[in-house]
């Protein structure tokens, strides 16, 4: 780890001040970034400190929606009671995100724009050709072992997955994320890698993200969040689901449907094809099926991912069936 | 069942032999007091970060070190270019070429991952940053990245391992019932939760070593060597060993860059490798394939076993990992023959990880009888005890104990295995399959001599000193046990020193065999102890004891007293006052008169020459388990989570249930994470182990361990040991991938016959 100087901000706008620095980085829960910096991916000049911000922190829940501080942790987001009554598939994300340590110590902020888990990305040394951290570089894991890499929204440039779980669940029911005075959709902040798959997201130069917003919706409420891996705990998604679903007043007939993807594309994963197909209808268990194979239009394996495609429609399909009561 | 009927005195929670007493260094590792090697405070110490090689094979052409050594901080950069100036130490049996220079940092690649360059500076930070500095040009050659590259070919017989009787394949030919199928692990690592490393230092020619060791003398006699100076001029330390698992018995390269970097700028240096090193610093356990082939009777009885088996190895050196070490033992058939193949392949040498041999080996056999089971559709608990082998058909010896058939009994009632329905897929729990499978295991009885010292002290104190280790097994604890056993004092009485080479020896703490090796020694030296106080007791002219008349006293709970109770009762430091004595101190080992020289000495502590193998005497002598296990399988998604897990173990007497309970059950848990989760993952373009790191390698966690019963049904086998016990550590992960394997086809009607059984297998 070589030497960086440490910079504690007064406020946001100082901050930004601040990241506008080349080298400069934010120091939040730091979770990301010192595994990232002692495996030598993040090498910052700077470290910008805002932990100890007021009014960061902050977890509002009433009729419109939730607010949440980006420096509020992931711990406090999952238990918040008013989280939980009113958008369950968020407070599942976090709750089966990560171990307690790290929800103890991650902030909000921060799990957004945490760093994919590809090998060859965290491997600078030995794999230099990474399009991510050395934009024209190459991309050493197209060809390698690509058991959890993304079979959807991939490029020639890229093929890593997104490892998050809230921002599934956020994408899902049409969250925001504020920097200051702007707003941004959540399913905008991401960039799909095209050519650049170092632009992970559409923040700019300075822009720090100071929270998030969920707009209230019935959906939400009766939503769920099922992720599938081979560990019980503490292991990235093979495939997760956000579904969250509002029956006509029949009780059967779908009004609303959200349905988003984690663990099988470079971005959070909306799959809209997926509600519309559902929308108006009455769900019968093969419809379901058939409606949630339409998630993976366009995926593409690399070989060993290639098992996503057949998984992560499984996974939407158990997590429609189960809030429909047919599971 | 029990074994608390070898007990002569005291209750299951004591600190007798047999007692549930619970660890003595449990509440040093709890709070932090045990210092660990890597956080020896030694003054003026510099750090040494490693730089590994990128490619699989080649040469390094060059090292361009300048900017590391400009870098802020680096005092060295040590690469192929430099002479360390060592010498090849001894093999584990004491084989030593003649003065051959030993190069730990080659010009020559065999993997990727190998150390080639180590960096040292003041500071970690800084040999960290400078070790990304050094520029290594390479000239590549082809490599041969495992078992399944076509360049790997069929490898090399090895022919001290083939085993057989009568004729294997003509009884396959001509059975009614064959079953053939290839079973497969792959590379495995021990992932123990404290890395690797050392803290060294240099005075003139002595060598003091923090090392987490399983065997200080051992590795002291390899500093030796390596160095060429006297072999008590080393000294190992390693009082506390955050795990091992068969990884920690020996010196590596590191290690010796380490110690040479050392003597080379004239400071103590501490030498930490990262958790990614560690995947290539030391070898794992080697992946294997292995073809077995069962023929049998309509009614289940075995005809034939033929097995073929083979493991990867690095191309510089052999390590065999014995996919035919348990087929020969388990079960009664008239005709056998395994044979294993050595592969050399650009990987770090492979090296023993719990249970070596066996573990694979029962993975395959344990799976093809529950193949058998279904082809002739009988239950595989009938199966295994229609085909019970009443004596070793390998030596042809009776076995010393074989409880195998009481593990099975035991365990199915426990597990309550008659409920079970044969038909795949016929048991269910919600959307849940459940499945229900056995596995049994076997590891043998090795045997070696060992020295201990006992002092009791003119406070009453006792002392158990011995260069043996505890890396969590509870050595610690069982000769304090053994001890206060025999000199009549409570355990907490007793302090034990252990882990230092320049203490009395043992042997490694490896292959099961540290516990009866080091008790047989302690008891010795406490019974020499104890009759040395009762004979000062009854001849010091200044003892109370000398005009008794008694010819013997006895000592219990802490007091000497004459036999039938009628005269003088002193505590120890009473007794000791009285005929001025502030100790008595008697040095013991388990070698036998005629062979008990300074040489003998030697070759029994620092090498395995010595070692007697499980069929040496007139029996064959193994401890056994079976284990049962339910599974619980998404057929949707391909996940399994074991639910429920019966043991029982035959491993003789146990010196102490809560230790050797808690053994088992980390084996058993280890052996879930080899059944589901654990592999390293290769990527062949480089052959490069690329989920280096315990995010991306997955053990389980808690969530993923269900309640675990285990059981004792052995007994004594004093041909094992002096005190009766067999060995504990390594039988316990023997046969549980299988029985996972059995208990997912029993579920799902679907067999996987390569580990580890992650959801893309089954969906």
């Amino acid at each position: 780890m070589r030497d960086f100087s440490y910079f504690r901000a007064a406020s946001t706008e100082e901050a930004s001040r601040a990241m506008l620095d080349a080298g400069a980085m934010l120091l939040a829960g730091g979770t990301t970034l010192l595994d990232l910096a002692k495996c030598g991916v993040s090498e910052p000049d700077t470290l910008v400190d805002i932990t100890h911000l007021a009014g960061l922190g902050d977890i509002a829940v009433d009729a419109n929606g939730a607010t949440i501080g980006a420096l509020a942790k992931m711990g406090e987001v999952a238990d918040h009671p008013g989280v939980k009554a009113a958008f369950p598939a968020v407070a599942q994300s976090l709750s089966l995100a990560a171990s307690a340590q790290l929800r103890n110590m991650a902030t909000i902020g921060g799990n957004l724009l945490q760093r994919t888990r590809c090998s060859y990305f965290r491997e600078p040394g030995v794999f230099p050709a990474c399009n991510k951290r050395n934009p024209g570089s190459g991309c050493s894991a197209i060809g390698g072992v690509t058991r959890n890499h993304a079979v959807l929204g991939t490029s020639r440039a890229c093929i890593a997955v997104n490892p998050g779980d809230l921002a599934v669940a956020l994408v899902a029911f049409d969250a925001y994320v504020e920097m200051g005075r702007r707003r941004v959709a959540i399913e905008d902040l991401y960039m799909l890698p095209g050519e650049t798959p170092d632009w992970e997201t559409v923040l700019k130069n300075g822009e720090i993200i100071t929270g998030i917003g969920i707009p209230a919706s019935v959906a939400a409420k009766n939503s769920t969040y099922l992720k599938v891996r081979d560990r019980q705990s503490y292991e990235f998604a093979a495939a997760s689901a956000a579904v969250g679903i509002e029956f006509e007043a029949d009780g059967k007939t779908v009004r609303d449907i959200r349905v988003a993807l984690g663990g099988v594309a470079t971005k959070p994963w909306r799959a809209r094809a997926v509600e519309q197909s559902l929308i108006g209808t009455v769900l019968d268990v093969e419809a379901v099926e058939k409606a949630s194979r339409l998630s993976m239009e366009g995926a593409v394996s690399h070989g060993g991912n290639s098992y996503k495609i057949e998984l992560a429609p499984r996974v939407v399909a158990r997590a429609i069936l189960t809030m429909g009561g047919l599971a | 069942m029990t074994i608390m009927e070898t007990r002569k005195h005291g209750d299951a929670a004591d600190g007798m032999v047999g007692g549930r007493f619970s660890r003595l260094d449990g509440k040093l590792k709890t709070t932090g007091g045990a210092t660990y090697a890597l956080e020896q405070p030694v003054k003026n110490l510099v750090h040494a970060v490693l730089v590994q090689s990128t490619i699989a094979a080649g040469r390094v052409v060059a090292v361009d070190a300048a900017k590391a050594k400009a870098a802020p901080g680096v005092l060295s950069v040590f690469t192929p270019e430099d002479d360390l100036g060592l010498l090849v130490a001894s093999d584990w049996f004491g084989n030593r070429p003649d003065n051959q220079p030993f190069h730990p940092l080659p010009r020559e690649v065999s993997f990727n991952g190998q150390a080639i360059a180590a960096v040292v500076a003041e500071t970690l930070e800084q040999a960290t940053e400078a070790a990304k500095l050094v520029k290594v040009s390479y000239e590549e050659t082809q490599s041969v990245t495992g078992l399944d590259d076509p360049d790997a070919g069929e490898g090399r017989l090895v022919d001290m391992l083939s085993v057989g009787w009568g004729d294997a394949e003509a009884a396959y030919a001509a059975a009614d019932i064959k079953i053939e199928a290839e079973y497969r692990t792959p590379r495995e690592y021990h992932v123990p939760i404290e890395p690797h490393g050392l803290t060294v230092k240099w005075e003139g020619d002595f060598l003091t070593v923090w090392e987490p060791s399983q065997w200080t003398h051992g590795m002291a006699r390899t500093y030796a060597e390596w160095f060429d100076i006297p072999y008590e001029n080393v000294r190992i330390v390693s009082p506390f060993i955050g795990g091992g698992f068969g990884s920690k018995a020996m010196g590596y390269t590191y290690s010796a860059v380490a110690a040479a970097a050392a003597r080379k700028l004239g400071r103590p240096v501490k030498l930490a490798v990262t958790r990614p090193q560690t995947f290539t610093a030391y070898g794992g356990r080697a992946a294997t394939r292995q073809t077995i082939r069962i023929g049998a009777t309509k009614d289940g009885v075995l005809q034939a076993i033929v097995h073929r088996g083979a493991s990867e190895t690095s191309v510089f050196a052999d390590f065999p990992e014995q996919t035919g070490a348990a087929t020969p033992l388990l079960y009664a058939v008239p005709n056998l023959s395994t044979q294993h193949r050595l592969v050399p392949v650009n990987t770090v040498t492979p090296g023993a990880l719990r249970a070596p041999g066996k573990n694979p080996s029962a993975f395959g056999l344990e799976s093809a009888i529950e193949e058998l089971s279904y082809a002739i559709g009988m239950d595989p608990l009938e199966l295994r005890l229609r085909n019970y082998a009443d004596h070793d058909y390998q030596s042809g010896k009776p076995w010393s104990t074989r409880q195998l058939r009481e593990a099975l009994t035991v365990g199915a009632e426990v597990f309550g295995w008659s409920r079970r329905s044969h038909e795949p897929r016929s048991m269910r729990d919600g959307r849940q399959l459940v499945g229900w499978g056995i596995g049994c295991g076997t590891f043998p009885v090795l045997k070696a001599a060992s020295e201990a010292l006992i002092r009791i002290l003119g406070d009453g104190s006792v002392e158990v000193v011995s260069g043996a280790i505890d890396m969590g097994q509870g050595t610690y604890t069982i000769l304090a046990q053994t001890a206060a056993e025999v000199l009549g004092v409570p355990a907490e009485q007793v302090d034990v020193k252990l882990g230092d080479s320049s203490l009395p020896g043992a042997t490694v703490a490896g292959g099961s065999m540290l516990a009866g090796a080091i008790t047989g020694a302690v008891h010795k030296a406490a019974t020499a102890a104890r009759d040395e106080l009762i004979g000062l007791a009854l001849n010091d002219s200044n003892s109370p004891f000398r005009d008794t008349g008694a010819n013997t006293l006895v000592i219990a709970d802490g007091r000497i007293s004459v036999p039938r109770g009628e005269g003088p009762s002193l505590t120890l430091a009473e007794l000791m006052s009285a005929i001025g004595r502030d100790r008595i101190e008697t040095q013991r080992n388990t070698l036998p008169e005629g062979a008990n020289g300074p040489e003998d000495h030697k070759r029994s502590w620092t090498t395995m020459a010595n070692v007697q193998g499980p069929t040496a005497g007139d029996l064959s002598m193994h401890s056994w388990c079976a284990h049962f296990v339910e599974v619980k399988v998404d057929e949707d998604f391909g996940t399994v989570r074991v639910s429920r897990v019966v043991s029982a173990f035959d491993c003789g007497r146990i010196y102490n249930p809560k230790l050797a309970e808690s053994q088992w059950r980390g084996g058993i848990i280890m052996g879930i994470g080899q059944a589901l989760l654990e592999e390293g993952l290769i990527d062949e373009r480089f052959g490069r182990v690329i989920n280096n790191n315990m995010g991306d390698y997955l053990v389980p966690t808690n969530a993923d361990i269900p309640h675990i019963q285990v059981i004792s049904v052995g007994i004594p086998d004093n041909d094992a040991s002096v005190l009766g016990g067999k060995g504990v550590g390594e039988v316990g992960i023997v046969g549980v991938a299988p029985a996972i394997a059995n208990a997912v086809f029993h579920a799902t009607g679907k067999r996987v016959r390569d580990l580890p059984i992650t959801l893309e297998k089954l969906i």
